[in-house]
């Protein structure tokens, strides 16, 4: 929602319209600062520490990961349900985008049921898939009456489930990208193509795909850095021995084992920092995370 | 094929949007249990919710949470807005990761990070904690709005308020803010809502004493679920969906002020 | 009211390691009305932002009435300005941009209102207080900027391109009613344009600027008949330049040899015998030599070939090249009675001694 204004911040400083004098820049930033450091950047460092101080300097819980069953599963486990949501969203989201770049007179009525979801809590939304797939829920009812079930079947706190509700949270981010690439598409190259022969599916594979491949990496990059740190869907609609990292850090401070949680949230930092690192090496689309705003 | 078209971008707008409608509906229901479709409708549990206490309490805290990150959040991310833009680049960028890295952190880590230090300090089952934790969260959104409606100020609007005589503190007052208040106000608003909605860092920071809103909801899902969560879950989307619908309207108002 | 006299002297700004304004030296007078013209990138803006304030001078001085102003902010100088996108305050009236300035100094609100109203009067908008700065059009917009800057009464009023974005039509009526102003207020304006043809109906002089320097200073007529170098007589106007070779002088006249024919200039310089030099001459002030020239004919004449000619409606424009191929261009009023030329055709060419300049 705050289209891409994260680069205006990146921006060189404008024309001097006020002669600023050197440090009033500076008292005007200190005091956020001041407030982030101590009550947001020192405590997430501090707690961080504890997987390289406990008992003595050490990198032995780092090391000791790389055979630990319960955190090879649970990650593989993550990377693989990040994996398949972005690819769902992906597949789904396109098309939406697509239909939105294209719509003229329906276009309020999509934005509005784009954006809606985007504006609902992860909670309420999550809460609205387990009135879904629940035992008695519209999906297992309607497949009763239709005949095509003669017993509920299990849906929720399932991986399915998961996956399919971290879809529907995730859409509207590979969605708003995407349609923001293709919106920018001069609609002359389409008709050129078109005139130039090719049939309509070739516009789209020739000219529209690559052209908005830039909305669908930062759509990607979005969905996979925001998914790998899910926490509260798969804790409420998702089985109970799928984990995922955050679940796990979450279960291991309940046991107070902050040396271990400290570990596996380093680890899950740094994937999100790595991933962020790649895209923006590979595709240069790094910044496009910041668009994130919710 | 155009038909074919419509048809799916339908079916796929239906996914994105009835799941939502759905919990409208249900919270409508006169049933005791979770059932589709509901036998009757009523406001059953609308007074369900208007008559517990334990919900209203948690309605009350997360509202004034909220309300007091908007004040810090705003306060502290407008003024480094202006001054951000005015920083030398390294420092500017340095800065600039540091106010935007809680959209990147996944929340699980800033919440036990928050825990295990504000543990200390008492501030685990307080309201104060909670502000703290959440206005860290909100200042990434208040920046960015804040710097935007920046960006989009006409530098030479500064300078003909200074070439007709008013003090630099005249022409920000005068001129600048004036300009750039709808882009606070969107940053209030994010920061609002923000707050309201979060959920993993008060899991860790609520305890016992201080249950909002997400909180309560959360433990309603996890151990009895009954239809009092659809209506407050509909009441929440909402409030959200007016408050962003606001955010919106200010928005628009602000790019017509900047394109006159 | 006395305009402001300002003096620049030996003005400087660099960016970095490059150089955009590189030593402008001007005394303006008070009361003048002095125009900056050059091409883009010249120096103007940032000269003009250096008297304001929007910039600090890297080298050189600024003084007003002979003191100098260099370390006072903008808001102490009691300058007003005219932006080119006028800078109206979006959030404001028409009124309230108008009375800005009359806030900052303290007017009550009584006298603000009549001087407003006053104001809005002298810039042919009377009654237009109440609306939003958008529901004008440009030249309105414009008109709103320049009462805001004059009703404090500044002494010196700077302005940036202030028609640049407007039409021709509208340019023209706006350029008349500057004029207008500067006469009534009697107050020293400096006027930034890169429009020749702006700079020459507007200005009392004109300071003709490249590349961060001074090319010429002087008043209009002064710098279309007596261009002192190639830019000048290149930049305003056109100019048929002529290779030659100094031959001598003759009654403090200069005598050079072009194209196989004798030339005479009016030249102040002396420059030494043999020398090569570029002589300057404007196309208008060139003319076919034939029976009906009236006499005593002009005292430099030159045999041409015709390459081109160009009917524009008021006037003919020909290219003409000269025996050694040096390219040339003739403008004659068009009029039935004068027989036009053929592409081909060999003619002579004469023009006065006091239009050839040393250039
Ligand atoms: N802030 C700056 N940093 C670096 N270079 C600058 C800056 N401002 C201006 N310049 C350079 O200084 C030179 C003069 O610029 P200036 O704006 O004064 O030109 P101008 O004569 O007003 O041109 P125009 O007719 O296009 O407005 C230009 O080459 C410009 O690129
Ligand atoms: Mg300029």
């Amino acid at each position: 929602m705050s289209e891409a204004v994260a680069p205006a911040l990146l921006a060189a400083p404008r024309a001097p319209g006020l002669n600023w004098r050197r440090a009033v820049p500076l008292l005007l930033v200190a005091p956020l600062l001041a407030f982030m450091l101590a009550l947001y950047a020192a405590p997430v460092l501090a707690m961080l520490s504890r997987s390289l101080l406990e008992p003595a300097p050490t990198l032995a819980h780092y090391i000791e990961l790389a055979g630990d069953e319960v955190f090879l599963k649970v990650f593989t486990n993550t990377l693989s349900t990040t994996v398949t949501v972005t690819l769902g969203t992906l597949l789904l989201g396109y098309p939406i985008a697509l239909g939105m770049a294209r719509a003229r007179r329906l276009l309020p009525l999509i934005l509005v049921i784009v954006l809606l979801p985007f504006w609902t809590s992860v909670l309420v939304r999550s809460y609205a898939w387990m009135v879904l797939l629940g035992r008695h829920g519209l999906v297992n009812e309607v497949l009763l009456a239709l005949g095509l079930l003669d017993r509920p079947m299990r849906l929720l706190n399932t991986p399915l489930a998961t996956q399919i509700a971290m879809v529907h949270i995730l859409l509207p981010y590979m969605i708003l990208p995407i349609a923001n690439a293709l919106r920018q598409i001069d609609p002359s190259l389409a008709r050129a193509a078109a005139g130039l022969g090719a049939g309509p599916f070739g516009v789209f594979r020739q000219v529209t795909l690559p052209l908005s491949m830039p909305g669908v990496m930062a759509g990607v990059l979005l969905v996979f850095v925001l998914s790998l740190g899910f926490y509260i869907t798969p804790a409420l609609v998702g089985g109970p021995r799928d984990m995922t990292l955050s679940m796990l850090i979450a279960q291991r401070v309940e046991q107070l084992d902050w040396a271990y949680a400290a570990t596996l949230s380093a680890v899950l930092l740094a994937t999100a920092l790595a991933i962020i690192a790649l895209f923006q090496r590979v595709f240069g689309v790094g910044t496009a995370f910041r668009m994130s705003a919710r | 094929m155009r038909l074919l078209g419509g048809g799916l971008l339908t079916l796929l707008l239906a996914f994105l949007g009835l799941p939502i409608l759905l919990v409208g509906i249900v919270s409508f229901s006169s049933a005791t249990y979770l059932t589709f479709p509901p036998p009757e409708f009523g406001l059953r549990w609308y007074r369900a919710y208007l008559g517990a206490r334990d919900w209203l309490d948690a309605t009350w805290l997360s509202l004034a949470v909220a309300a007091a990150v908007v004040v810090v959040s705003t306060l502290l991310g407008t003024l480094a807005a202006i001054g951000l833009a005015r920083l030398p680049r390294g420092l500017r960028v340095a800065a600039t990761g540091l106010i935007l890295s809680p959209l990147i952190v996944p929340g699980i880590v800033v919440a036990i990070g928050v825990y295990y230090a504000y543990s200390r300090y008492g501030l685990v089952g307080s309201p104060l904690g909670l502000v703290l934790a959440h206005s860290c969260l909100a200042v990434p959104f208040v920046v960015t709005s804040v710097s935007a409606s920046f960006a989009g100020l006409d530098p030479r609007l500064e300078q003909a308020a200074l070439s007709l005589g008013a003090t630099p503190f005249g022409t920000f007052r005068q001129v600048t803010l004036p300009l750039i208040r709808p882009g606070v106000l969107v940053g209030a608003l994010f920061a609002f809502i923000t707050s309201f909605d979060e959920l993993i860092v008060s899991l860790f920071l609520s305890g016992q004493g201080a249950v909002t809103l997400p909180r309560r909801m959360w433990d309603d899902l996890r151990y009895a679920i009954d239809p009092t969560i659809a209506a407050v879950s509909t009441l929440t989307v909402v409030l959200t969906a007016l408050l962003m619908g606001a955010a919106h309207w200010l928005k628009r108002r602000g790019e017509r002020l900047h394109t006159p | 009211m006395e305009g402001a006299s300002v003096t620049l002297s030996g003005l400087e700004k660099r960016y970095e390691n490059f150089g955009a304004v590189r030593g402008v030296s001007i005394d303006i007078r008070s009361g003048e009305f002095l125009t900056l013209l050059g091409p883009s990138g010249s120096g103007k803006t940032t000269t003009l932002m250096m008297i304001a304030g929007f910039e600090t001078p890297s080298a050189g001085d600024i003084a007003i009435d002979g003191r100098s102003v260099v370390a006072l902010p903008p808001h102490r100088r009691n300058i007003g300005m005219v932006f080119q996108n006028y800078a109206l305050f979006p959030h404001l009236t028409v009124a309230e941009n108008i009375g800005f300035p009359l806030k900052q100094r303290g007017v009550p609100k009584p006298e603000r209102a009549r001087l407003v109203e006053e104001a809005l009067e002298l810039v042919r908008l009377p009654g237009y207080g109440a609306r939003q700065p958008r529901q004008l059009s440009g030249g309105q917009q414009q008109r709103v900027a320049l009462a805001r800057a004059i009703v404090f009464k500044p002494r010196l009023l700077l302005m940036d391109e202030p028609l640049g974005a407007l039409d021709k039509q509208l340019r023209e009526s706006l350029q008349l009613e500057m004029r207008r102003l500067h006469a009534d207020l009697g107050i020293t304006f400096i006027y930034v344009t890169h429009d020749q043809e702006e700079a020459l109906t507007m200005s009392d002089r004109i300071a003709v600027m490249n590349e961060g320097r001074v090319a010429q200073i002087g008043a209009p007529e002064e710098l279309y008949d007596r261009p002192e170098n190639r830019f000048v007589a290149s930049f305003i106007g056109e100019s048929n330049f002529l290779p030659a070779t100094v031959r001598g002088r003759e009654d403090g006249v200069l005598v050079a040899e072009c194209a196989g024919t004798l030339v005479r200039a009016t030249c102040a310089g002396t420059p030494a015998t043999g020398e090569a030099v570029t002589l300057a001459t404007r196309p208008e002030r060139l003319r076919f030599v034939d029976g009906a020239w009236p006499a005593p004919p002009p005292a430099n004449r030159m045999p041409v070939t015709v390459t081109e000619a160009v009917f524009v409606g008021e006037r003919c424009r020909y290219l003409l090249r000269a025996e050694d191929g040096t390219a040339l261009v003739l403008k004659e009023p068009s009029s039935a009675a004068t027989r036009r030329r053929e592409a081909g055709e060999r003619a002579e060419v004469a023009w006065s001694v006091a239009d050839t300049i040393l250039v």
